[in-house]
């Protein structure tokens, strides 16, 4: 039913000397919501990070290993990070909206991609995007507003709308509701739940009931290392290692 | 003379004051929480009451003694020559001074050598009633100061207060120096337009200042050519140079250049900012400024002069270029990383992120910067008296030699000047509107970059 969409192999991840992910090897399907947890520094979001080469932007960071992405090497001298990162979409811990109109917000992407032709095309993309990221009626009247206006769990949804409007196979999450309330969390969760369907999602989450909400797929990461990997109702239902035991159960962490 | 000694012995005093009463405070000192203060602080309060009132009867003593002087001396049967004018009186009064402070200075006048001996007559018995006051303020204020030598007295408090007394008033005195200055050129630009109309020095295009004489005076203070050659070189040519070239090392230096070379090239860059202005001078008149003319020549213009505005301008370019690079630097640095992160994220490359988003998002950051750039080329001095040139000339090609407003202030105010002639007060005129042009121009950027940092912290 599923298809593989990224795969990682023996993926190591240092900075500088320091190793931050030892030894990953990780396969995420399309269709549904991988989540990431464990404790902080664990190098869920390192490795996040380098599903789409942002760590290529940190001066010291190296990854080793093989990340596929539909079988294509990601990190091979023939791919290009700039196109890649048109593939895979990121959304932030902080929602992170350029100082301009929530139109331009949305439009910035598509307009590099050269995805819309002319202004009615670009208007029917950012309506497209606004809606699936279900801000198109909060904000169709308001669209050259600055989207710094917006309130936080606003901004995470145009941030989320930026992402989709350039087309990604799949978007990545790092934390994207730590800086929410509740009530805007709710709104987002629902929104990945219903994304999903079109995309491939890994979300890095500090709260284990989020990661239990939202994903079908959990992994735990400790010390930069995968322990364990497997359907979100066994990890925490049933976990397989001690050590995922220990933190779901609140031991540590 | 007589009053440094003074001076030396009221600092003596408080040093004895000070040795004293810590002496005494330690003798009441019994124990643990027997004293509200430690005993250095008893000592230096008793200080600071010795010299404290000391210093303020010598400086008023010191404003009023003149005037006593000078009426003592007017008082003298020889003062009855003097002359009625009033300048001619001053001066003479001037020489005498000099005379009796220094017996072998010569005077133009035979008055000032008969006044010269009353002079210093009252001179001496005036000082040592000064002295003698400023010795009495330093014993009153002393013995004021023991009487509050107790073991509960908050000696520690009341220094606390004289601390952030002296510190407010080093503080104030940048300020009142810089009331001064401005009251300084508006009075004397206030005695030039009650010669010239403002309308005719802000608007005429005619300046000659040489010329000026009786009724055509307004015709000659046409300061319009001098705005413009400071504009011309400060504003554009010099910013043509310098935006481009700022902005885009600032760009280098903050997104593409690994640490090594950003360690290696910054410090570099800002040695630039270092060089004192008059080598830039010399650098523009003697090697900028000849290949220019010589350019100008081969382009064929004839007789093309070796001062210019374009070697000035450009060599000015280049001395703000590590300005307008920190600021630009800055402006950049304040725009958070997630907005880069943002751009790369959506597929955008390096430079289209540095385009669409970092550089819109630090643009008030940087005009502020290049504002700032501008209000200091505009009061440069030494770089356009060497290199552009006294000709007060409206031209838009480079290559002539342009005059700017700061040359001009040079010129009037160097070598032997009546002082009260309209030529030499023009130049606080010119110095005035210099001043208020630089002023607004730091409070737009200031507030623009007050606004901006605002909008990220």
């Amino acid at each position: 039913m599923t298809e593989t969409k990224l795969t990682a192999r023996n993926v190591d991840v240092y900075y500088g000397q320091k190793k931050a992910i030892d030894n990953v090897s990780i396969d995420i399907d399309n269709g549904l919501v991988t989540a990431f947890i464990g404790p902080s520094g664990c190098g869920k979001s390192t490795f996040l990070r380098s599903l789409n080469r942002m760590n290529d932007t940190i001066a010291d960071a190296r990854v080793t290993g093989e990340i596929l992405l539909d079988g294509e090497d990601i990190y091979a001298a023939s791919m290009d990070p700039v196109a890649l990162r048109a593939r895979v979409g990121m959304v932030f811990q902080k929602p992170n909206p350029f100082p301009k109109s929530i139109y331009e917000n949305i439009a910035y992407g598509p307009r590099i991609h050269g995805l819309a032709s002319n202004k009615a095309d670009m208007d029917v993309v950012i309506e497209r995007s606004l809606t699936k990221a279900g801000l198109w009626e909060e904000v169709k009247d308001r669209l050259h507003d600055a989207g710094t206006a917006l309130s936080g769990g606003q901004q995470q949804r145009l941030c989320i709308a930026r992402a989709i409007a350039v087309s990604p196979e799949v978007i990545l999450m790092d934390e994207p509701c730590s800086a929410l309330d509740p009530i805007a969390t709710a709104k987002i969760e629902e929104l990945i739940d219903e994304l999903k369907e079109n995309y491939a999602i890994v979300i890095v989450t500090h709260s284990m009931q989020q990661a239990a909400r939202v994903s079908q797929r959990t992994a735990f990461f400790h010390l930069g290392n995968l322990v364990e990997y497997g359907e979100t109702d066994q990890v925490f239902t049933n976990p397989r290692e001690e050590k995922t035991k220990d933190y779901i159960t609140g031991r540590y962490g | 003379m007589i009053f440094t000694a003074v001076l030396l012995a009221v600092f003596g005093l408080g040093l004895v004051g000070w040795f004293a009463a810590r002496a005494r405070a330690r003798l009441l000192y019994t124990g643990r929480g027997s004293m509200h203060s430690m005993p250095g602080y008893h000592g230096w309060h008793m200080a600071l009451w010795i010299v404290a009132p000391a210093l303020l009867a010598w400086g008023v003593w010191s404003a009023i003694m003149p005037g006593l002087v000078e009426s003592a001396v007017l008082a003298d049967p020889a003062a009855a020559q003097l002359p009625p004018d009033a300048m001619n009186r001053a001066a003479i009064l001037a020489d005498a001074n000099a005379i009796a402070s220094n017996p072998d200075a010569v005077a133009f006048n035979p008055l000032s050598n008969a006044l010269a001996e009353p002079m210093r007559a009252a001179q001496q018995r005036f000082g040592l009633i000064g002295s003698l006051l400023v010795v009495i303020a330093a014993l009153a204020g002393g013995g004021y100061g023991f009487t509050k030598l107790r073991a509960g007295f908050p000696a520690r408090t009341q220094v606390e207060r004289a601390v952030l007394g002296l510190l407010l008033t080093a503080s104030l005195m940048a300020i009142l120096t810089t009331f001064g200055i401005v009251a300084s050129l508006v009075f004397e630009a206030g005695l030039f337009f009650r010669d010239v109309s403002p309308i005719a020095f802000l608007t005429g295009t005619h300046w000659a200042p040489g010329n000026a004489a009786g009724a055509d005076l307004d015709e000659n203070f046409g300061a319009v050519p001098l705005f413009w050659g400071t504009i011309y070189i400060g504003a554009v040519i010099a910013m043509l140079v310098a935006i481009p070239l700022g902005l885009m090392s600032a760009i280098y230096l903050t997104q593409y250049a690994s640490g090594r070379i950003r360690k290696i090239l910054k410090p570099i860059l800002e040695i630039l900012a270092g060089i004192p202005t008059v080598v830039y001078g010399y650098f523009a008149a003697l090697t900028v400024a000849p290949i220019i003319r010589d350019f100008a020549g081969s382009m064929g213009m004839a007789n093309p002069s070796t001062e210019s505005a374009l070697a000035a301008g450009l060599v000015m370019g280049v001395m703000i270029i590590p300005f307008v690079s920190s600021m630009a630097d800055d402006a950049l640095a304040a725009v958070p990383r997630a907005m880069s992160d943002g751009s790369l994220a959506l597929g955008a490359t390096k430079s289209e992120t540095i385009k669409k988003v970092l550089l819109p998002a630090a643009l008030p950051g940087i005009v502020a910067g290049v504002m700032l750039a501008i209000s200091r080329a505009i009061g440069e001095t030494m770089i356009v008296v060497m290199a552009a040139g006294a000709a007060a000339r409206l031209s838009v090609n480079p290559f002539d030699s342009m005059t700017t407003v700061t040359y001009q202030i040079v010129q009037l105010l160097t070598g032997d000047q009546e002082f009260n002639s309209p030529k030499t007060l023009s130049a606080f005129a010119l110095g005035l509107v210099l001043f208020i042009v630089t002023l607004i121009l730091n409070i737009i950027a200031l507030r623009v970059v007050k606004r901006f940092r605002e909008a990220y912290d």
